[in-house]
């Protein structure tokens, strides 16, 4: 069977996972919620809440995407099933971009709600020319951000101590993507002045990162989940 | 004379620097259900592992299957199912979900997939439960019929009874035996020589790394 085939089974088998559990629904958007309304509080400005919006969406985009992390992997550690799917002679590469892609979509749905949310609370608009810099931003931030997270997702699943061992090697490697989004994001939404053509080049280094970390991995994954 | 199921020859394997198999030699036929009988450490779940091409062969020769442990690897796991103390199953879905899932995976029908969860009794009542609400014997069977719709034709069984009532034992021991007779061989390492001796056609002791047949009718002891 195909990689891609395969891929597909994995992402299809983690979103039917999800639906069956609501984890997403019931404890990872309200955890982003949460986040976004204290910030509000830390800030406690209109102005500055308006100016770093679009850094605060992605801060929490990062720390949602720890939690869903963790769970991706506890699903398949819980009970051996990584091990198995190894031991069944799963080409890692479709494992990789199975999870990739399952980590993906739900990375989506939270970013979509957190820039509501930012929307509501913090004052945002979205004028009509920055739409397609906002999705291009969007979809291309995620593939950089669940390509990391399912690479140093499988690496930490092997270990003892992975829930503290996750946001260790996570949040460092997906620097580029924080603040590449946060600009381009900035320049979408017009934060302070910025342009829709500051943010192309900004969509450019997230790019870069996504097919680096997606090739990266697909590569890597198998010797570090076989360890 | 068909070409056996498992043949090692002189098998050596390491796990770290310590020979965990230190020549092993061993044949089995299809059908048959072996059981490996040695104390902790003897070598056991590496043998099992080694026949799974999950553990590298540094020294010797073997096939699985009819495939090289060496040189085809990822051909021997696809054709082996390993079932050690965990399930290998997700436990937010449901038995059927996890059993088409695996039957998927190598593109199963659904009528396989059907047949398979038919064969190990789990497609009436437990087909729409999700696998964390079910007993630890009804985990193992549902675990056995993923191996069934992923067509194994090799199962590594190891310390299949762990964990399991005295029920859930006597169940898996019909369909392991139901499973035998189907054309699957299975391998089973085990301390419970009494329950596991029962159920096996051939026993073979493992003492530091080394394989020895067992005197015929000694399976049980």
């Amino acid at each position: 069977m195909s990689v891609w085939r395969i891929a597909r089974l994995v992402a299809r088998k983690d979103l039917q996972i999800e639906w069956n559990s609501r984890v997403l629904i019931n404890q990872v958007l309200p955890f982003a919620g949460v986040t976004m309304v204290i910030f509000a509080f830390a800030l406690d400005s209109d102005a500055v809440l308006e100016r770093v919006a679009p850094g605060l969406v992605w801060l929490a985009t990062m720390f949602s995407m720890l939690v869903l992390v963790q769970r991706t992997f506890a699903i398949e550690t819980d009970d051996g099933a990584l091990d198995a799917l190894r031991v069944a002679g799963v080409d890692p590469r479709a494992i990789f971009a199975g999870k990739a892609m399952g980590l993906a979509v739900q990375l989506l749905v939270v970013e979509v709600v957190l820039l509501l949310a930012a929307i509501v609370l913090y004052r945002q608009t979205v004028p009509a020319g920055g739409v397609v810099l906002l999705v291009t931003t969007l979809i291309s931030a995620t593939c950089g951000l669940a390509a990391v997270g399912t690479l140093y997702g499988g690496l930490a699943a092997g270990f003892r101590g992975r829930e503290t061992l996750l946001p260790l090697l996570t949040l460092p490697a997906v620097a580029p993507v924080l603040i590449g989004a946060t600009r381009a994001v900035e320049a979408a939404l017009g934060t302070a002045g910025a342009v829709v053509s500051d943010g192309w080049p900004w969509v450019g280094l997230l790019v870069v990162f996504a097919v680096a970390f997606g090739v990266g991995g697909s590569l890597a994954f198998g010797p570090l989940i076989d360890e | 004379m068909p070409a056996p199921v498992v043949e090692l020859i002189d098998a050596v394997a390491v796990l770290g620097s310590f020979p965990a198999l230190a020549g092993a030699d061993l044949r089995v036929e299809q059908g048959d259900i072996v059981l490996l009988r040695g104390p902790n450490g003897a070598g056991k779940t590496t043998l099992l592992r080694l026949c799974a091409g999950l553990v590298p062969l540094v020294r010797g020769s073997g096939t699985i299957l009819g495939f090289d442990v060496v040189a085809q690897r990822d051909e021997v796991r696809r054709h082996v199912g390993v079932l050690g103390h965990q399930n290998g199953l997700y436990l937010d879905l449901t038995v059927g979900e996890n059993i088409r899932f695996w039957g998927d995976t190598v593109s199963a029908s659904t009528e396989e997939t059907s047949a398979a969860m038919e064969r190990l009794g789990v497609a009436d009542r437990l087909v729409d439960v999700p696998v964390r609400k079910l007993s630890a014997g009804q985990k193992r069977r549902t675990a056995l019929a993923c191996l069934v719709a992923r067509r194994a034709q090799l199962w590594l069984l190891d310390e299949p009874h762990a964990g399991l009532d005295a029920v859930a034992r006597d169940e898996l021991d019909t369909t392991l035996r139901e499973a035998a007779g189907a054309g699957a061989t299975i391998v089973v390492a085990s301390h419970e020589l009494e329950r596991a001796g029962s159920l096996a056609t051939r026993a073979v002791d493992v003492v530091a790394g080394r394989v020895r047949e067992a005197e015929p009718g000694s399976e049980r002891s």
